[in-house]
């Protein structure tokens, strides 16, 4: 069923020739238009004006669909935020896990959702914090967490029955898992109980983030462990967030955000197949996540492209019999790039922007950004901000009364269609390279991260892209800002409190588990159960890691200029 | 050594923070305006910096880091450069830097610090104004 049939088709064509001969042409005889030619940052000419001949070839039931069914270009839930708000999930942590808990605590009261959990570098690398690596990282920019005490006391006093906890956690996610299980348990919780999700997306670590440990083909087998272990044991939680909002972070345009986003997916879904799990059985539990970034309409439409592009990928080439499988949810963070040091206060109004446009395209969850991150960690006070903000788009601006309000906006639906064509381009190169994986090992899609960071920076430079308060409006600031600074002391009482734990355990235990994980690892058993026993003897994170450095080696990324 | 010879600029990742991309932009602003750059990769101790600045000899170092680590680090590097005789090499640094940490940082003898927002040619500039080849 087309959108217009063809007499009118005819009509609107002539009507528009008409119009762009006619008042278009005298205006801008008069008055040129601002630019020569107009396009999104992902290069995408746009035109003057949208009408129905631009989604012509658009089919209501094929391409859009009902909201919460297939391809979900709509969304994902029938009633979306009629039903239910997304969950409101700032990302935090810092200092040790009493710190931590309290400003989790904090959150919580001020109407915060869910959890969202930030671990320090030495623990996204798998080093304890008395490591020489670990030297003044411990605590920086996440929580530092050792053994399962830390672990313990990060989510002291909160049921983990009644929130939903998402833990930025790569390399060792399934350390960090198997300690999140051992402290439900001793809440009297069952791990069948659990809503979260653990980031556990290695291959964008190679690529935008850095904080990998082992080898692909290694890492690999830890994440389709967990795969298999969540799907027989824990039904409700999120075993993945394939992530593009790192690949953003780092440079790439939105285009390249969908498609190397999606083409990681693509080897996550092939590896847990190709190692004997049913398509089905998993795939509904897989998430995403995002960056919202400063073009307000390419942004509403990259998450409604990606959406329907994973859809078909899930039904037409993995064969996936069941809509759920098909179905992409996703959580979304403001993009922490765009922030400016200068005239810090107008990034409320970034953030604010963006956090409409990751609403207007269906997000799950969001975390607005505080308007002092392009100058250290946020105060107490830019995080309330920046709840707020989500809280005001939630209860005051009826953006969420109806489903997908910007649907059927000629401009809107045929950006979608172009993000998915240029995605699906970038996709089948990768496919035709081996996969995203050897994409990786050949730096290809490092290039073309960095080549587009590049010509923003120098677009930027040039004052073509104009960024308020940096290249254009700028004044003369004194520096007014609060900081919001990590106690130095933090990383001392860290160092002693893991090396209390090491003399308190039975040790016995500990090397026990240990000695039983390396024989795992050397082998073919899923590793889960095994790290979950080496948590429980409060074995640290450091050794866990350490067995697996033992048996799987560690890698180094190739890095590419 | 001749005079028209390149400037030599080692850009380092210390500590463990994986954000490159402004390493990688002010490697590639600098390479295109004709000097020569290693580049280190990430997680680099000061140690391991020090040496390839020796090993490569080069004229300038450039320091990345947006983990909150830079006040444990930078000055780390200075130490070793003065221990190693090489601290006539030109120290600038970038990321996320409190603009309070920068006199101390200055103390150490890091010569400058290039926040975010800095347009690439005064990185470019400052380097050829402070190094003499």
């Amino acid at each position: 069923m087309k959108m217009v049939d063809e007499e009118e088709r005819r009509e609107i064509q002539s009507a528009l020739e008409a119009w762009e001969k006619g008042p278009v042409a005298k205006t801008v005889s008069r008055f040129p238009e601002r630019r020569e030619a107009f396009a999104t940052p992902s290069g995408i000419t746009v035109k003057r004006l949208y009408t129905p001949l631009d989604v012509d070839s658009l089919k209501y039931n094929r391409d859009l669909g009902f909201p919460g069914a297939y391809p979900f270009t709509r969304g994902v839930q029938p009633t979306m935020y009629r039903g239910r708000l997304w969950t409101m999930r700032q990302y935090s942590g810092f200092a040790t896990a009493r710190e931590t808990n309290e400003r989790f605590r904090y959150l919580l009261e001020q109407g915060q959702t869910g959890l969202s959990v930030a671990f320090d570098l030495p623990t996204q690398i798998g080093y304890d914090s008395d490591h020489p690596m670990a030297r003044g990282e411990v605590g920086k920019v996440g929580v530092a967490i050792d053994s399962l005490a830390d672990m313990e006391v990060l989510f002291d006093s909160i049921p983990l029955d009644r929130v939903s906890t998402s833990m930025t956690i790569n390399a060792p996610a399934a350390v960090l898992l198997a300690m999140y299980i051992a402290v439900a348990e001793k809440q009297g919780v069952p791990m069948e109980k659990l809503r979260g999700t653990i980031q556990n997306d290695i291959l964008k670590e190679y690529v935008a983030r850095g904080t990998y440990i082992f080898p692909p083909q290694e890492s690999m087998r830890l994440i389709t462990d967990i795969f298999k272990f969540c799907s027989e044991k824990m039904p409700l939680w999120n075993t993945i967030s394939i992530s593009g909002y790192h690949i953003r972070e780092a440079g790439s345009t939105a285009v390249q955000e969908v498609a190397f986003t999606l083409a990681d997916g693509i080897a996550y879904v092939q590896a847990a197949i190709d190692a004997g799990l049913d398509v089905d059985k998993f795939a509904s539990r897989l998430s995403f996540f995002f960056g919202s970034h400063s073009n307000f309409f390419e942004e509403v439409a990259k998450f409604r492209a990606a959406r329907r592009l994973w859809a078909r990928i899930m039904r037409e080439r993995f064969g996936a019999r069941e809509d759920r499988s098909c179905r992409m949810r996703f959580h979304t963070q403001t993009a922490g790039c765009t922030l400016t040091a200068q005239q810090p206060e107008n990034n409320v109004v970034r953030v604010t922007l963006q956090a409409l446009q990751a609403v207007l395209g269906g997000t799950q969850s969001l975390h607005t950004n505080s308007r002092d991150e392009a100058l250290s960690l946020p105060t107490e006070e830019s995080v309330r901000i920046a709840l707020r903000t989500q809280q005001i788009i939630a209860f005051e601006t009826g953006v969420t009364d109806t489903v997908d309000p910007l649907a059927g906006s000629y401009f809107i639906e045929s950006l979608t269609d172009e993000i998915e064509r240029r995605a699906m381009e970038y996709i089948k190169k990768i496919d035709e390279m081996g996969g995203a994986p050897r994409a990786i090992e050949k730096g290809f899609i490092q290039r073309e991260i960095t080549q587009s960071a590049y010509e923003h920076q120098r677009l930027v430079d040039s004052g073509e892209r104009v960024v308020v308060g940096v290249n254009k409006f700028v004044i003369e600031e004194g520096h007014t800002f609060d900081y919001m600074r990590v106690d130095p002391e933090a990383e001392r009482r860290q160092i002693e409190r893991v090396r209390s734990v090491r003399a308190s355990r039975d040790q016995s235990a500990v090397d026990d588990a240990l000695a039983a994980l390396r024989a795992a690892a050397e082998g073919t058993d899923n590793l889960m159960p095994f790290i979950l026993d080496a948590v429980r003897a409060y074995a640290t994170l450091g050794e866990i890691c350490d067995v697996l450095r033992g048996v799987f080696g560690e890698y180094r990324a190739p890095d590419v200029l | 050594m001749s005079p028209s010879r390149k400037i030599r600029v080692l850009i380092a990742k210390p500590g463990l923070d994986g954000h490159d991309r402004g390493a990688k932009v002010v490697a590639r602003a600098l390479r295109d305006a004709g000097m020569e750059v290693i580049y280190t990769g990430l997680r680099q101790t000061p140690e391991m910096i020090v040496r390839a600045a020796i090993d490569e000899s080069v004229d300038v170092i450039g320091l990345s880091i947006l983990s909150g680590a830079h006040m444990a680090l930078f000055p780390r590097v200075m130490e070793l450069l003065r221990k190693e005789g090489a601290d006539d090499i030109l120290v600038i640094g970038g990321g996320i830097i409190p603009e309070d940490d920068i006199p101390e940082l200055k103390k150490h003898g890091i010569a400058e610090i290039f926040g975010p927002g800095t347009p690439l040619d005064e990185i470019v500039d400052y380097i050829r104004k402070h190094v003499k080849v």
